[in-house]
């Protein structure tokens, strides 16, 4: 009986296990990006940088070099590392305690300045890897272990929009919001990541994609209901699609 | 290489020597009174062909100097104390993730904003251990303008040999006033092969992660005691200072930088007067040249040794950790912004050797 491979891991990943939670949109992510650095030949060339927070460890699943940054950070070392090698494919994956809360200064200045790398945003509502405090991104109502009846907007505000909110600087070029949740959705965020990533190589700007992710250990739900918890309560908050396409609008 | 005297104001000769040493990078942030070394920056270093950003904070300029150096490329930044408070966790970030980067310092007074006017509070900040953690740095403490050009060389050099931030310790004094300088080192640095860098992947498909993650604890203890083994070698190989009039003094001023100069007139005057004063000066403040202070002031006829600062009393921990009791090390102090006389400096000197002598 001969076999046929209709499936395997991407080359853009190493063969290793991750330390994420089962039903965490993490994997599928990383497996997105590391198709697109494959298909589009980067994996010699690419550098990506990761944050603190349950993407801390990246690095070791992508077989593409990387740089860890401190919390909140990774637009600026992204800065320094586009600056001095225009020539890479520079990446960040932030989440949203280090990208909305800790680093809100560092992402808002690299977009303002149009820097020239993609930001890949995970927004999961939640802060994972320290056990489920409130995000800034965190759902009105919402239970974490620092709302414990619900966040208030009287006492904690309401939910922050990055990409709508970065989509009003001039040095933005291109900002998506999508998620993994099903299978339409997954294919047009893996066109999202490929679309951030050549238009970066065209130098057009700052590129943004936001992704809607699951925390299913910390939001207390089965892998498949925090799929869906995605589609029928995030994605109203946050809604998927072009936020802002500079160079598309450029050419209508 | 021209030995021609040039007329430079400090902060725009420490930028130019920068360059000329081979810095292909500067991130910054204005804040006084270091300003002139951003505004020179963003002229020349793309005429040099490097990189030249403004950042929008102390935290991210350091940030992206940690970017640029995880690539290979020789980065600075600078500043002045309390925006170097801001970049002690970045500071930290590169002696974890063992990465060579340069760091500024024009200090001024503090605490909190303080004052524009020079100071040397920040001693304990640069010399202990930046930020969080178990690290050091090397810092090097220049007193005048052309031995802060001089030492921007050795700065990216032992940043690149010991893979370590290395701090160059000035104050609003050096970087504000104007002194004639000859441009002694004229090369740029040879460029040092780092096969750590996060360039992009090797041609065996190796890749490069530069962390300062290391989640279990004896690995972590592990890189830390390396650390510690490369701080001994720093220890032995890279202690640099300056004694002068010291054979044989009754008594030693001990003082750094700015402070260190100024001690050098009231020498003079004491002399003068018929007090055999010596300067001790440290030019790396850390590692500290406890040993050479000891024997110096070891010697039969030295009665005291004087710490003069401009602060409160830092450096003379270290005097005090060199001398062990051994003889009374009495201090003298301007802070907050104040500079001290040389008049000033010989009174509480001879006030010194009047105590010992009672």
């Amino acid at each position: 009986m001969s076999t046929q491979v209709v499936y395997q891991r991407s080359r853009g990943l190493q063969d290793v296990e991750t330390h994420y939670c089962p039903g965490c949109h993490h994997g599928v992510i990383h497996k997105l990006i590391a198709e697109v650095l494959v298909e589009m030949d980067l994996l010699d060339s690419a550098v990506g940088v990761s944050p603190v927070g349950c993407a801390v460890l990246a690095g070791n699943y992508f077989n593409c070099d990387f740089v860890e940054a401190a919390h909140g950070r990774a637009p600026a070392v992204a800065t320094g590392i586009k600056r001095v090698k225009p020539e890479m494919l520079v990446f960040t994956y932030q989440g949203d305690g280090d990208l909305a809360s800790i680093g809100a200064a560092e992402i808002v200045h690299a977009a303002m300045r149009g820097e020239r790398f993609t930001t890949i945003f995970i927004n999961n509502a939640i802060y994972g890897m320290t056990g489920g405090q409130m995000a800034p991104t965190t759902l009105v109502g919402q239970k974490s272990t620092t709302t414990q009846a619900g966040r208030d907007p009287l006492q904690h505000g309401q939910p922050i929009r990055m990409a709508e909110m970065l989509s009003t600087l001039d040095g933005m070029a291109y900002c998506e919001r999508v998620c993994v949740a099903d299978m339409g959705n997954l294919h047009r965020a893996k066109r999202a990541i490929k679309k951030a990533f050549t238009l970066q190589q065209q130098g057009v700007g700052h590129t943004f994609v936001e992704f809607l992710s699951t925390c299913p250990t910390n939001w207390g739900m089965s892998p498949v209901d925090a799929g869906k918890w995605v589609l029928s309560d995030m994605a109203k908050v946050y809604p998927l699609g072009v936020v802002k396409d500079v160079p598309k609008e450029e050419k209508a | 290489m021209s030995m021609q005297k040039e007329l430079w104001k400090g902060n725009e000769a420490i930028a130019e020597a920068a360059i000329r040493a081979g810095c292909q990078a500067y991130f910054g942030y204005p804040i006084t009174p270091q300003n002139e070394i951003p505004e020179y920056m963003s002229r020349r270093m793309p005429q040099a062909g490097g990189v030249f950003v403004q950042a929008e904070s102390e935290i991210a300029a350091i940030n992206m100097v940690y970017g640029a150096s995880a690539v290979g490329v020789r980065a600075m930044t600078s500043s002045s104390s309390p925006g170097i408070s801001l970049k002690q966790e970045g500071i930290s970030y590169l002696v974890g993730a063992n990465l060579p980067a340069v760091i500024v310092n024009m200090m001024r007074g503090g605490p909190g904003l303080g004052t524009i006017q020079p100071g040397q509070a920040d001693y304990f900040q640069a010399t202990r251990s930046p930020g969080h953690g178990d690290g050091h740095m090397i810092v090097l403490a220049p007193a005048s303008i052309q031995e802060a050009v001089d030492l921007m060389w050795d700065a990216f050099a032992l940043a690149d040999q010991y893979l370590t931030p290395v701090m160059v310790l000035a104050d609003g004094m050096i970087g504000q006033m104007m002194e004639p300088i000859s441009w002694k080192r004229d090369q740029p640095l040879p460029e040092v092969d780092k096969p750590w860098a996060a360039d992009g992947r090797d041609g065996d498909g190796k890749t490069h992660f530069v962390t300062s993650l290391r989640l279990k604890s004896a690995d972590n203890e592990r890189f830390v005691q390396d650390l510690a083994q490369r701080y001994r070698q720093i220890q032995e190989n890279e202690v640099r200072y300056e004694a002068t009039d010291c054979e044989n003094a009754e008594i030693i001023i001990a003082a750094f930088g700015t402070t260190a100069r100024i001690a050098s007139t009231a020498v003079r005057q004491l002399r003068a007067d018929g007090v055999k004063a010596g300067l001790f000066r440290p030019i790396t403040v850390w590692p500290y040249p406890d040993q050479a202070l000891r024997q110096l002031v070891l010697q039969d006829s030295v009665k005291a040794v004087l710490t003069v600062e401009m602060n409160l009393g830092q450096m003379h921990e270290d005097v005090r950790l060199a001398v062990r009791g051994d003889k009374p090390t009495p201090f003298y102090g301007r802070t907050g912004g104040m500079v001290p006389e040389p008049r000033d400096i010989a009174r509480a000197a001879q006030e010194a050797l009047q105590e010992v002598s009672e």
